[in-house]
């Protein structure tokens, strides 16, 4: 073991070092008849292998009563098969000096590890076992639900800036699913029972609905052909029906105000937009990426150099903007005011700033910034088979191909500053607008919350 | 969102590890020189990438501030970058941003370090390796810049104030490093006292030449490395001398402190000082600590405090290994209504494991997963970066990276006891209830 794993160290440091260009090609596809999607990019810089699978199932496919369900699915799955017993699953990974994780969002459920390359087919073995073989047993459920309750406790519930991201869904959305978040409402987490995981498991957890990324040392053809020896098995299932559940049109401006123990407001404005469909005819959906860009893409971006550093109404700003998703999309500005100054007065500062934008538009130079770290982050993310993976993934799940990766960024490079003013104009509009506003309380006047009521389970 | 683990804190147990071997000896191929002004500089040519990754490192970091002062240093490191002599802040903001540059670091206890990300083609190098040069050499520290960096600094001093988190972590370190500069922690009174001599004169004295680790990997050769180098550092700060000396780190008296707060779960440390880099039971150390509360799923603390009773999102065990005793800390989050129940587990997981050592069976698959995951600590510019600038600052020897793994395999579960029996002794133990108030 020892001497194997020497040479092993000095294959992999001479591979990271001194690797011709050239290792790395584009991403390749394959279908198994049981529509399970498999994807492939080649980087032989260093023998270690990232590999994913995600699952287009979220908390946007939850119904009322039932949010978290997604995610609660995701931490089951950890909890035994009928091969694999509860907790064997990472300790097989550990023991294969394996690291592992999984995530839920709103649009998808993925797991992933990162191996040394010859621990791939297992990992394709005990994924495509999870993949139809899962138990979820009323006794791991029991225990498994109080970790998301406290999970949900500690990033949601004890997190002033969570109940504002919380709230603004809450108020934007009336009947999109995107309204409830992706952990779950503490009163449906407190009804859940093993059955809706069960359920859940049962109706989204089909090769048909699901796609295999893999990036690192290894052979596209020889992933493809293990693929099949491992997820080739599990048969395709029809999907339930998806209803649209279109989102009614915005008719105004919508305000809400929450209060948590904090020391400054903190303000969350979020307008709707469009994310990207046709990557070839859209063209919004670029121009609000460099407007994201212009607004906040450096320290010297107009929100931070304008409200932080020249009136220093704000302590801190921000804008963010995420061109794919399955639901809506919404831009975001956000900050917090300086001591002494007020949300309002920030909020002012904000849509000065918009306002600016679309009187005068952007200038070429901000546009070419803007470009030059396009261009910059294409090289950067070559770093990563890791960051690779996961943008395969995020696109294959949001309704585009891993194919569209670059072409988005060409389209985003071919961005016009009139473009980016007409977007502006076009979507920073009030009737589109939800306003968050956190109203600090002093820690020593904030009530402790009552005991929640016990579980019955 | 929705994670299933919040850290990966087995990487913060493990993070700073091997060495790199000599370029005599070939391993890893690191080029190791001294610039003409002193400072040190470890290069590692990665030519699969069109791409550049500079560290500068000093011996700048919190233990550096003078009593009084705490602030000071995260205030310089912050204002570096605010001016220089040729140039405003604006414009070395937008000459970074206009060739796609990346300027990002931090400071911590120890280190105050900058890395600089760029594209390795002549153009966007040179712009982004000047601009760096004139932030690291001809800071200004304009006074707008100070009074404003000030404001924000205690803003976000009274914001953490409020959260559990950040209290429960001050208070822990206020309890293990007592009058040891790894205590400080800035407070409103404590950045309002900072005046701009006070910026100017830490930068004097503490950026210095002498003092600064220089490390290059990416898409450069030996003789550019060498002038990049140079360009970085041959007009920094000389000659202040050696750095005043620092008290011994002492063990702390063991006591149980609780903190009121109205949020819904009590925030839980757990810990002591325990590990330098260069302790000789850092592989003992390393090794247990996997077993007991580093290896994520299948660490003693996660599977008795997690998965066998739901008390817990997150819990974690891990060494933070600095120049002097860094801490050993256990954390966990709990609702205060399980608390004490959650933390009595704990102390029984941490004292079987102190009692009796970990099983032949544990130990066996810790090194599995550390032998054979060795390669995911090194597989991106980036990790290897992070690694060599490690070995620099610390100056770890030269052999350690080709030892790493046989070091890991050698240790036996008799070393881990003895080691833990050495370094965390329950008498000294500190623990922190943030949430459910005295008891």
């Amino acid at each position: 073991m020892g001497i194997r794993m020497f040479r092993h160290l000095f294959a992999l440091i001479a591979a990271v070092a001194a690797t011709a260009a050239g290792a790395q090609g584009a991403a390749q596809e394959y279908q198994l008849a049981n529509g399970l999607r498999v994807i492939v990019k080649e980087d032989h810089r260093a023998p270690t292998a990232v590999h994913m699978v995600w699952y287009r199932a979220g908390s946007m496919d939850e119904v009322s009563g039932a949010s978290g369900v997604a995610h609660v699915l995701e931490h089951m799955m950890f909890k035994g098969t009928k091969t694999v017993k509860s907790g064997e699953f990472s300790r097989r990974i550990a023991a294969a000096g394996g690291r592992e994780n999984a995530f839920t969002n709103r649009d998808y459920t993925a797991y992933f590890q990162q191996v040394p390359k010859d621990a791939l087919p297992l990992m394709m073995q005990l994924e495509a076992d999870r993949m139809s073989n899962l138990l979820v047993t009323e006794t791991e459920f029991s225990r498994e639900i109080k970790v998301v309750m406290e999970e949900r406790r500690l990033r949601t519930e004890d997190q002033p800036r969570a109940l504002v991201a919380e709230a603004l869904n809450a108020e934007a959305y009336f009947a999109h699913p995107y309204r409830w978040p992706v952990i779950g409402w503490m009163n449906d987490l407190e009804h859940m029972r093993h059955a809706d995981a069960r359920n859940w498991y049962a109706r989204w957890y089909v090769p048909n609905n699901a796609v295999v990324v893999v990036v690192g040392d290894v052979k596209a053809d020889e992933v493809f052909a293990l693929a099949q020896k491992y997820y080739g098995r599990i048969k395709a299932r029809p999907l339930p029906e998806r209803k649209p559940q279109i989102e009614p049109e915005q008719r105004g401006v919508r305000r809400a105000v929450v209060k948590a123990p904090a020391e400054l407001p903190y303000l969350l404005m979020g307008w709707k937009c469009p994310v990207l469909r046709n990557v070839g005819q859209d063209l919004q959906p670029y121009a609000l990426e460099v407007l994201a860009g212009v607004l906040d893409g450096n320290e010297s971006a107009r929100l931070n150099q304008s409200l932080v550093r020249n009136s220093r109404i704000a302590s801190e700003v921000g804008a963010g903007y995420d061109a794919t998703a399955r639901g809506p999309g919404m831009c975001f500005l956000e900050g917090t005011p300086s001591q002494g100054r007020s949300a309002a007065e920030l909020e002012a500062g904000l849509r000065a700033e918009l306002a600016r934008v679309v009187d005068n538009g952007v200038t070429e130079e901000e546009l070419a910034r803007v470009k030059a770290q396009v261009v910059a982050s294409q090289v950067f993310k070559r770093d990563s088979i890791f960051g690779q993976a996961m943008e395969i993934g995020q696109f294959e799940t949001t309704g585009l191909s891993h194919r569209d990766i670059d072409r988005v960024l060409e389209r985003i490079k071919a961005v016009t500053a009139e473009q980016v003013r007409a977007a502006a104009k076009q979507y920073f509009a009030d009737d589109n607008l939800t306003v968050v506003v956190l109203d600090p309380q002093p820690l020593d006047q904030a009530k402790a919350r009552p005991a929640p009521p016990r579980m019955r389970h | 969102m929705g994670s299933r683990r919040g850290k990966l804190v087995f990487l913060v147990a493990a993070a700073a590890l091997w060495m790199a071997a000599s370029a005599a000896r070939a391993a890893l191929p690191i080029h190791i020189w001294t610039t003409s002004s002193g400072a040190r500089v470890y290069f590692v040519a990665s030519r699969g990438i069109p791409m550049l990754d500079i560290n500068v490192d000093f011996d700048a970091g919190g233990r550096r501030v003078p009593a009084g002062k705490a602030g000071l240093g995260g205030l310089t490191y912050t204002l570096v970058r605010a001016g220089s002599a040729t140039r405003s802040e604006e414009e070395i903001s937008r000459r970074i941003a206009d060739v796609g540059a990346q300027l990002d670091g931090s400071v911590d206890r120890d280190r105050a370090g900058f890395s600089l990300r760029t594209l390795s083609s002549e153009r966007e190098r040179g712009q982004a390796i000047a601009t760096f040069a004139e932030i690291l050499q001809t800071p200004v520290f304009p006074e707008a810049a100070f009074a404003r960096e000030k404001a924000r600094l205690v803003d976000g001093i009274r914001e953490e104030e409020t959260k559990p988190e950040a209290i429960v972590s001050k208070a822990f370190y206020r309890l293990l490093y007592a009058a040891h500069p790894y205590a400080l922690a800035p407070t409103p009174e404590t950045v309002l006292r900072i005046e701009g001599a006070d910026v100017e004169g830490f930068y004097r004295a503490n950026y210095v030449a002498e003092r600064a680790v220089v490390t290059i990997l990416g898409d450069v050769d030996r003789e550019l490395a060498g002038r990049i180098a140079e360009q970085l550092t041959a007009g920094l700060p000389r000659g202040a001398g050696a750095p005043a000396p620092l008290p011994a780190v002492l063990q702390p008296r063991g006591e149980t402190v609780h903190i009121a707060h109205p949020a819904s779960q009590s925030h839980i440390l757990l810990g002591l000082p325990a590990m330098t880099r260069k302790d000789p039971d850092y592989f003992p150390l390393l090794v247990g600590n996997y077993i007991l509360g580093g290896g994520g799923f299948v660490s003693r603390l996660t599977l008795e405090v997690r998965e066998k009773r739901g008390y817990a999102y997150s819990v974690y065990s891990y060494f933070l290994p600095l120049a002097q005793e860094g801490p050993f800390q256990i954390g966990l989050q709990t609702k205060k209504e399980q608390a004490e129940e959650a933390l009595a587990r704990v102390r029984a997981v941490l004292g079987e494991f102190l009692a009796q050592g970990p099983r032949a069976a544990e130990l066996k698959a810790a090194k599995q997963n550390l032998v054979g995951g060795f390669a995911l600590r090194i597989d991106s510019n980036r990790k290897l970066l992070e690694q060599v600038a490690l070995i620099g600052f610390y100056q770890l020897p030269l052999t350690w990276l080709d030892d790493f793994t046989a070091r890991v395999e050698k240790v036996s579960v008799d070393q881990i006891r003895a080691a833990f029996a050495r370094h965390v002794r329950p008498d000294n133990l500190v623990t922190v209830v943030v949430g459910s108030g005295e008891k």
